[in-house]
This record gives C-alpha cells, sequence and structure tokens, in this order.
C-alpha cells in the first residue's frame, strides 16, 4: 500500500499524521475523518447515517471502531515505550468511537478487525433489526439495502429478539412521488438532513421518541420537492422509496448504464436501470463538478416517453398526401430527391439543442454540402425557470455544443427562416429533432414548403406535414458527447436499443448526406468524433474514450453551480465532508 | 437564629449552606426578604474582582457539578476557547429528571435569589451577557416564582443593563421544557433551547464549551452548582474547601426516598456522613422490623449497592480498606470505588420488602420511556429490556432471558452519544449482577420455546399496560 510508513518513522510532513490501521502504519492528511482515511486505504467502515455530503449526527453507530490514543510519559518518565517503527505505544480504548465523525491524529491507532469492534457491529446490527419488519421478499431496496449488506457481513445470523416488534404506519404517501415505510426506516436521519441541508425545505422530522420513533412529514405539508427522490436514493433501507420505480422490478436484474440527464444544461450524470430494453429507473451518479450526488425528479422521471407507444418506429414517406411506411433507402432517398433540384439558398436547417456533438457535426456537414448558409442555418432554443439548485434555466442539454458547431447565436435565426418560408424563398426545410410548429411555424407555413424533412423521436404534428419522416433514438438509445452549461463535455451511453426501425440520429445524418453527396468514410460514433476533432479544434486531441464517465473541463463559461457553491462552503466549515 | 418550619428542622449531622432559607418560618422568595440578609452583597464583591479570580476561587473551591457527573465547575468554565470572539452564552440546567432527585425544585421554589445570585456571579466570570434557566416542565409554579424574582433583581438593578454601575450586562431568561428526560443532558438541553428536538449532540466536535447554544461557547451548569458559587465567593475558595472531604469538597443535599422512616433532602457535606448515618440518623433508621435490602446513590441510573456487599478499598495512605454498605461515605470517589456513583444525589433505599424484578421492570420502564431515539442501541435497547423485564415480572420469562438481558444492557452501555446510553445500562446490568438468582426465581424453564405476547400478560402493578 502506497500509505505504509517506512520504518522506523521518518517525521511526517506537517500536514500529514502517522495512523496504524489494523497493525500497519500510514499517513493521512491531519483532520481527516476516520472513515474517509479508512476508505482511502480500502478498509471500508459499515454506516448508515453517514453521508459525505450532509451533517455527521452520529446517530447509527455502525461504524463504531475501537481505537487507541499514543501513551504519554507517565510521572518522572522520560521516554514512552515505542513499538519497532518508533512509534509511540498505542493504549487501546475500551470504548470503541465512531469513524465518521472523529479525524486522524499524530499516532492514533485504529482497529477494524477486532473483536471489540465487531462486538459492537454485532451488536448495533441487532438492534436495527429487533423491530424491522424484515419483509425483504416484498421490499423494493432488497438487493441494494445496507440491513442486508451488513447483517449479512456483521450480523449475528440469528434472531434473539422474542417481543412483540413496535408497529408504526406503512405505506404512506409523504409526497407526490415518495412513499414511505416507517417501520423499515431505521432513524438514521438522512433524508431529514438533506431536506433541511440541500433541498431548503425541512418538511420531514421525527416524531415521538425512542423505538417508537416515527419518520413524518410536517403537518399539513407534503413532501412536494423538485429533488425528494433524492432522499429515496440516499434512503440506506426501505423506508423511502420512490412510488414511480415501487414493485416495478427486482434491482439485481436491473442494467446500470452510465449517462447523462438531457432535461437541461447542468448534465446532470445519471445512472439508467434497464432491463430488456426498458428503462425502470434513473438516478444521480456522483459528479463534484456537476451535480454532487443530486439530481431534481424532473430530470430523472423524464423517461416514460422513452418505452411509450407515440415513439415513432419506422420510416415513412408521403406520397399523394398519404404517408406510408417505407425501407430506410427508400426513405433517405426520398429525402435527397427532394432536395436536389434547389438553390441552396432555399434550403434551411433546423436543429436541435437536445443532439450530441457529434450529431451537430454531421448536421454541420450535411449543411455544407448542400452549402447552406449560416442565415439558413439555426437550433431551437429551450427556456424555463432556473431554481437556484441544479434546474438550469436553458432547457436544451447541448447549447453550447450546438454554439460551437452549429450556430454561434442560437435562435436568432428562427425568424427569418420562416419569414423566408412564408415568403417562399426557402422550398425546403430538413427539421432534426424539432417540432416546427413549436418552433413559432404555423401549419400555413409547413403547408407552403415544397420538402420537408423531419427527424424524430416522437410522432408529432410536424410529421404529417413532413414528406419523410425518419424515427431517431432517444437519449437512452445512443452514445456521444454534450457540453453543460458550466463548458463541461459528458458523455452518453446507451442503455436501450431503438424501438422498431428507429436508427441512431448521427446514422441517419450521415446516409442523409451520403444520399446527397456520396461523401463516406464514417462508420462508428468513434469516426465521427474522430472527424470532428480533426476539423474542429476544441476537441483536438480528444476522443469519446477520454471523456470518461466523469466528463471533463472543455469550455471556459463563468458558470457556477449554486448547489455546488454552497456545498463547498459547508465543506470549507468543515460540516461537511464533502 | 434560624427558625424552621416544625417537623422540617435540619438534622444536627446537615450542614445548611444552600438549604439555609429552606422550610424557614419567617421566609418567602420575594427580593426584600432576600436582602434583609445579605441578598446579593456577593454579587458586589464579585463584580469588583477579576474575572479570572472568580473562576481561580471557583477551581481552588474544588467545587464539583452537583447535576451527577462530578465535573470541577472551575475547571469546565475554562474551556471556553481563550481567542473567543462570539457570545458566551450562560444556562443553568433546572431540567431535574433524574428518578430520586428533588433538591433543585426547592431551590427554586423557595430561594430563587440564591440561583439567580450565583448566576449573575457566573456569567460576570465567564463573560456571558445572556443566560437561560432551562427548567423542566413539571415545575410550571417554578418557572413563575423565577420570572418574577427575575423581573424583582431588574427592578433593583441586579440584572439587566449596567449591573449596580459596573459596566456588566445580564439578561435571564427563563424557558420552560415539555417534559423529556432527555432534556437535561446538556447538548440535548441545548437542542432543545434552539427549538430543536432535543438530540443530544456528538463530542466530538459538539463540546459546549466550544460550540454550544448557537455553536457559541457554552456553560451549562445545575441549579445547586450555581447556589455554591454564591457561597464560595462569600466564603473563600480555600475556606469553601475546608467544607467536605479532600477532591469532594463543600456541602451537597442528598435527596432520600424509599423505605426510610424520614425520606427527605439532607444538606451535608460531601463525604462527612456515611450511608448508615444518612438511613439512621438522618431519615431516622429503616421501617419497622425491615432490613436494608439495597440502595441506589446517586439517583436511579447509578448502578444499585446490595446491603451484604463488601468493598475493598485504597485508602490515601495506599493500604487497602474492606467496608460494608453502611461504611460509605457519601462522596463522589468513593461512592464510584465501590462500583456507583453519586451522581444527581438521589439516594434511594429499599428494604426487604421489595422484589427486585420490580424494581428494576420500573426503571427499564422508565428508561424505555424516556430514550429520544437518536441513536440505535438505547433507542431499540431500552425498550428491548423493559420488554424482557415485563415478562420476567409476570412470569412469562426464562432463565435464559435473564442472561440475555444482561448482554443487551452491555450492548447499549459506551456506544450511544450522550450518558443516556449508560443510564439506562447500568440499572440492568447491576440489578442482574447482584440479584441474579432473585430475577430467575420469577423465571420458569416450561416456557422455553413459547411465543410470548406480552402485551395481554402484563399486569404489573403501577405500570400501564401497553396499548395493543
Amino acid at each position: 500500500m502506497s500509505n505504509a510508513a517506512t520504518a522506523p518513522a521518518i517525521a511526517a510532513p506537517v500536514d500529514l499524521v502517522n495512523v496504524q490501521v489494523n497493525g500497519t502504519w500510514m499517513k493521512f492528511p491531519k483532520g481527516m475523518r476516520m472513515i474517509e482515511a479508512l476508505r482511502q486505504v480500502q478498509v471500508e467502515v459499515p454506516h448508515y447515517c453517514y453521508h459525505p455530503k450532509l451533517s455527521s449526527p452520529g446517530n447509527c453507530r455502525m461504524c463504531l471502531v475501537e481505537t487507541g490514543m499514543p501513551a504519554r510519559p507517565a510521572l518522572g518518565q522520560a521516554e514512552v515505550e515505542k513499538d519497532e517503527h518508533g512509534f509511540a505505544k498505542i493504549m487501546w480504548s475500551p470504548r470503541a468511537i465512531i469513524a465518521c465523525a472523529n479525524t486522524v491524529s499524530e499516532g492514533l491507532g485504529i482497529r477494524t478487525e477486532s473483536t471489540l469492534t465487531k462486538e459492537v457491529r454485532k451488536g448495533v446490527m441487532e438492534f436495527l433489526l429487533i423491530n424491522h419488519p424484515l419483509d425483504c421478499p416484498i421490499c423494493d431496496q432488497a438487493g441494494e439495502c445496507r440491513l442486508q449488506e451488513f447483517s449479512v457481513e456483521h450480523g449475528r445470523g440469528e434472531s434473539r429478539f422474542q417481543e412483540e416488534k413496535v408497529k408504526k404506519p406503512k405505506n404512506n404517501r409523504i409526497g407526490p412521488r415518495i412513499t414511505l415505510d416507517d417501520e423499515r426506516c431505521i432513524m438514521c436521519s438522512r433524508c431529514v438532513r438533506f431536506m433541511d441541508e440541500i433541498a431548503d425545505e425541512p418538511v420531514l422530522g421525527f416524531t415521538e421518541r425512542g423505538s417508537h420513533t416515527v419518520l413524518t412529514v410536517h403537518p399539513g405539508r407534503q413532501l412536494t420537492s423538485n429533488y425528494s427522490l433524492n432522499t429515496a436514493d440516499i434512503c440506506p433501507v426501505g423506508a423511502l422509496t420512490s412510488t414511480d420505480f415501487r414493485f416495478s422490478m427486482r434491482v439485481w436484474f436491473l442494467k446500470e448504464t452510465n449517462t447523462i440527464c438531457t432535461g437541461c444544461a447542468r448534465g446532470c450524470n445519471m445512472e439508467i436501470g434497464s432491463r430488456n430494453d426498458i428503462i425502470h429507473r434513473q438516478g444521480p451518479r456522483d459528479n463534484n463538478n456537476v451535480n454532487s450526488s443530486w439530481m431534481c425528479d424532473s430530470g430523472r422521471l423524464d423517461f416514460h416517453w422513452v418505452n411509450s407507444e407515440r415513439r415513432m418506429t419506422e420510416p415513412t414517406v408521403k406520397e399523394n398526401g398519404t404517408h406510408r411506411a417505407a425501407p430506410w433507402k427508400e426513405a433517405l432517398e426520398a429525402a435527397a430527391t427532394g432536395l436536389r433540384g434547389l438553390q441552396p439558398s432555399q434550403i434551411a436547417i433546423i436543429a436541435s439543442g437536445r443532439m450530441t456533438n457529434e450529431e451537430l457535426f454531421l448536421a454541420r456537414r450535411l449543411a455544407a454540402v448542400l452549402n447552406i448558409g449560416a442565415e439558413n442555418t439555426d437550433i431551437l432554443p429551450r427556456t424555463g425557470q432556473a431554481d437556484n439548485y441544479l434546474v438550469h434555466a436553458d432547457r436544451n442539454p447541448n447549447t453550447k455544443g450546438a454554439m460551437l458547431l452549429l450556430t454561434p447565436t442560437p435562435g436568432q435565426q428562427l425568424a427569418g427562416i420562416r419569414e423566408r418560408v412564408q415568403s417562399g424563398q426557402v422550398r425546403a426545410v430538413i427539421a432534426l429533432r424539432e417540432n416546427l410548429l413549436n418552433a413559432g411555424f404555423t401549419a400555413d407555413d409547413l403547408g407552403k414548403l415544397a420538402h420537408l424533412v423531419q427527424t424524430h423521436v416522437m410522432l408529432n404534428d410536424t410529421a404529417g406535414f413532413a414528406n419523410v419522416a425518419l424515427p431517431s433514438a432517444a437519449y437512452a438509445e445512443k452514445r456521444g458527447s454534450m457540453v453543460n452549461a458550466t463548458g463541461r463535455l459528458q458523455r452518453l451511453n446507451a442503455a436501450t436499443a431503438p424501438p422498431g426501425q428507429a436508427r441512431d440520429d448521427w446514422e441517419i445524418l450521415r446516409d442523409l448526406t451520403l444520399a446527397i453527396s456520396g461523401q463516406n468514410g464514417l462508420y462508428s460514433i468513434e469516426d465521427v468524433f474522430k472527424a470532428m476533432a480533426a476539423e474542429v479544434p476544441e476537441f483536438s486531441g480528444l476522443t469519446l474514450n477520454a471523456i470518461s464517465d466523469q466528463g471533463i473541463p472543455f469550455l471556459e463559461t463563468k458558470e457556477t453551480v449554486p448547489l455546488l457553491v454552497r456545498e463547498a462552503e459547508r465543506k470549507a466549515k468543515g460540516i461537511i465532508v464533502g | 437564629m434560624i427558625q424552621y418550619k416544625p417537623g422540617k428542622e435540619p438534622h444536627p449531622k446537615e450542614h445548611r449552606l444552600i438549604f439555609k432559607n429552606v422550610d424557614r418560618v419567617d421566609w418567602d422568595t420575594s427580593i426584600e426578604r432576600f436582602l434583609k440578609e445579605g441578598g446579593y452583597e456577593q454579587l458586589k464583591t464579585a463584580l469588583k474582582m477579576e474575572k479570572k479570580a472568580i473562576i481561580e476561587e471557583v477551581k481552588t473551591s474544588g467545587l464539583r457539578g452537583r447535576g451527577g457527573a462530578g465535573f470541577p465547575t472551575g475547571v469546565k468554565w475554562t474551556f471556553i476557547p481563550p481567542n473567543n470572539t462570539k457570545p458566551v452564552y450562560l444556562i443553568c440546567n433546572a431540567d431535574e429528571s433524574e428518578p430520586g432527585t428533588f433538591k433543585d425544585r426547592y431551590i427554586i421554589y423557595q430561594d430563587p435569589h440564591q440561583l439567580l445570585e450565583g448566576m449573575t456571579i457566573s456569567c460576570f466570570a465567564v463573560g456571558a451577557n445572556t443566560a437561560y434557566i432551562y427548567i423542566r416542565e413539571e415545575f410550571p409554579e417554578g418557572a413563575q416564582i423565577l420570572e418574577k424574582a427575575i423581573a424583582e433583581a431588574k427592578a433593583k438593578g441586579f440584572l439587566g443593563n449596567n449591573i449596580l454601575g459596573s459596566g456588566f450586562t445580564l439578561d435571564i431568561y427563563v424557558h420552560r421544557g415539555a417534559g423529556a428526560y432527555i432534556c437535561g443532558e446538556e447538548t440535548g438541553l441545548i437542542e432543545s433551547l434552539e427549538g430543536k428536538r432535543p438530540y443530544p449532540r456528538i463530542k466530538p466536535p459538539y463540546f459546549p464549551a466550544a460550540l454550544g447554544l448557537y455553536m457559541c461557547p457554552t456553560i451549562v451548569n445545575n441549579v445547586e452548582s450555581l447556589c455554591h458559587v454564591k457561597h464560595i465567593i462569600q466564603m473563600g475558595g480555600a475556606e469553601y474547601a475546608r467544607l467536605g472531604t479532600p477532591r469532594n469538597n463543600g456541602t451537597r443535599i442528598l435527596c432520600v426516598s424509599g423505605d426510610v422512616v424520614r425520606p427527605g433532602y439532607y444538606e451535608v457535606q460531601v463525604g462527612k456522613v456515611t450511608m448508615g448515618e444518612v438511613i439512621n440518623d438522618l431519615c431516622g433508621g429503616l421501617k419497622q422490623g425491615r432490613k436494608l435490602k439495597a440502595v441506589i446513590p446517586g439517583g436511579s441510573s447509578a448502578k444499585v449497592l446490595r446491603a451484604d456487599e463488601r468493598f475493598n478499598l485504597k485508602q490515601p495512605d495506599g493500604t487497602m480498606k474492606e467496608i460494608g454498605i453502611e461504611d460509605i461515605p457519601m462522596d463522589f470517589d468513593t461512592i464510584a470505588a465501590c462500583g456507583s456513583m453519586a451522581g444527581s444525589g438521589g439516594v434511594i433505599i429499599m428494604d426487604d420488602t421489595r422484589d427486585m424484578a420490580w424494581v428494576l421492570n420500573n426503571l427499564n420502564n422508565f428508561y424505555a420511556h424516556e430514550s429520544c431515539g437518536q441513536c440505535t442501541p438505547c433507542r431499540e435497547g431500552s425498550l428491548w429490556m423493559k420488554k424482557i423485564s415485563d415478562r420476567i415480572v409476570a412470569g412469562e420469562a426464562t432463565p435464559e432471558d435473564v442472561a440475555q438481558l444482561e448482554t443487551i444492557a452491555y450492548q447499549i452501555d459506551g456506544k450511544t452519544i450522550c450518558a443516556f446510553g449508560e443510564a439506562s445500562a447500568w440499572p440492568t446490568e447491576s440489578f442482574v449482577a447482584k440479584f441474579r438468582d432473585e430475577l430467575i426465581t420469577h423465571t420458569s424453564t416450561k416456557k422455553r420455546g413459547q411465543i410470548f405476547n406480552p402485551v395481554t400478560k402484563v399486569a404489573a402493578a403501577g405500570l400501564k399496560k401497553q396499548p395493543a
């Protein structure tokens, strides 16, 4: 282990202290919480209430460990007894202390596998289980439950409890998205602290006392916060569960895919839980540069449309005023044919801030192939209310990418394009991932067009006007990269396959370009990225792989994340580990 | 010559300092009456002293906290960080909740100005301009008496702005609790005072002297301790220290309850009377024909002492001496050496008519009811112990249950956030260790392997049935 101290001891640098962990001397930064120091050296300390992003009340007592302080010279004694490494002999305390709130100090000894530590854990584990309903077979948390995990590892394996258990409220809908089972609650107070310290809506709390303590929502209030589902994430047991996910799937069947949320320009790091191409839940993934450990409810629940009936599943071509399904080749050919006879100034591209960098790059290539001018290229801006936590006013996940790759002034050309459509100057529009009827165009405007090509994930009214409508892939079905509001380059990964014949957008754009120009050479998303890196200086030297699951700083923006700023303040004050 | 009400005269072995005015014939709680006997004179003296000098006097006096832990008061005061820039608070802990303890209430009900004077001196010494008296909910009249006393003191210039022209400002507020034992725990009290649930805080980092009320340095002292400060100023620390015995200085009030002829409060010099003198002289002995069975010497959470126990104690000269229960001097260190604690001074005497299973069950009931529920071992363990002792009392337990009861207590002891864990575990630990055979006589091996439903079976007198 790299932390192992060399013997005999050499004076540690000012900010490092020597700590003995299970018999081995190591160096740690002074003042580090014991639980984090131990985590660094792969010594996992079981815990329930401790969360690095929340204050530490030390209430679960699961992280109690045996510790000892260095011996001090006795009266009249010049030197203390030293061990073979030259460190003062450790005076082991008969009383275990909590690793979550205590910090490492010079000469400290920690034993996580001693009889004392093991007995204490066994005792706490037993106490946690005596009044717990043990209803794992019907509990959503089963499979990712800390009670299950730690009772296997540290419990006594059998119950000595012969009394009646304490009865508490069950199946309690404390908010629109959260269901509470109080009998399962172990009163770790993580949810209470989250709502108080992070979400600033302290509606959760305890009533009653002793073993009858009940977690509940404030009288007359509901857990309505747009961050309420984080409480279910951090609940170490099955007390708080997502009403949306409840009973939908056993968690061990879920495939976990690391990706990002595309609900707004924040780009919260997200994990999709899916099985057999069906998404069952989404939740936050830790990224201290983007979303910490949190995510808004609206972002994570915005996935049901992905598996819905309203998805476009096959390409359609309009003939004599009616649409018919067509093979991809025919549909793409029809799309290209309609564009061929037109002048460059007669064609416009309306793309989307929801497209990945790779897709936007290909849209740019398409524009170049067709020689479409900047005045006829734009994306549709999408804005909403920012919330001073994570939700960004820019509801497009990749505006920054679009500005870099397609149009430096998003939304500025739309009105002009519409005028030229109305005046007949623009005869064809390629609408990528946007419903034009939401972009200021009226049905009359669209009726004037000679040729309308649309790609989209959902059936929408624009498709009714489209000569060619092409089904594309949702965020959960594709790989690619996006640039978030703070200029971080992040990566999407495919959790599920697109439905029916729907295709990834980059393939559609490549094939459309190919049908028009005959150019090719792109066989994978990596190829697209490579081509982009060659052409766009900002991407030079990068690959899709290099982005990694945590993203990389990419563009300079002056933006900060309100929630992260406050978290940094709490960290500086020592309230949280961070 | 002070005249006391008939039947309330102090015993010759008492030394009345704090309780000098309790049960006096011509005494009332008004400030006029207090001033007639030299009231607030010590405040005047103290305000002319250096703050450090006052703290030194208190240190010299050897005063140890009278709330339960017995920590040296003067030393506690020095824990305020020297470079502190935040306001300092002083809190008077008047949440006297330990079963068997009833001394503070008499100070509050009969001599409130003594407390206010002691508090004001203490606040001046530690530099607190705001102080609170956290009084338990069950003393509603006490709160009114204090409010009135504060108003009187303020009117006379002993409180408020620029006290007696010294430039020192102090406001004292009375805050009533809501009926929870845990509010007597100093960090629980602070949380409660801040308007939250009284969940005790972890120490470290939240030592009140550094991070107390509103995260500011806070001194929490018991009512009786604060009253002693007045007398320390009056007598001088060194003179005060001559009362009592070395390391156990001054006087303290013993609250004796249980099976004695005259239960009540007795102020004695610490360590100058023995348990035997308390029982036989101060309290007039046991009831006719009864034999001493056990004593809980320092409030209900203190470990029980058996009447026939022998204690082998190290003497100051290094030799060992064996003594019996009646020879124990009533001081902090000896009672600790005997394996219990002097605690809050609540001495509970039990004679041979007491059934120890019932006594233990009663105590377990209390602690299960009062556990705040914040941390796991105490929350779950205290109720579990209560349920097992319910079954023992109801004759529904097996001998193995007694052993299990003991292991549960040790699973709580030392694992909790605050001292409530020990408080709830010590009765069980000591009763099982010392009265194991008696507890086992309540059990039956025939009950082995049975599923119990104590809710319908518990018929212990005086114990409420659990709602179904």
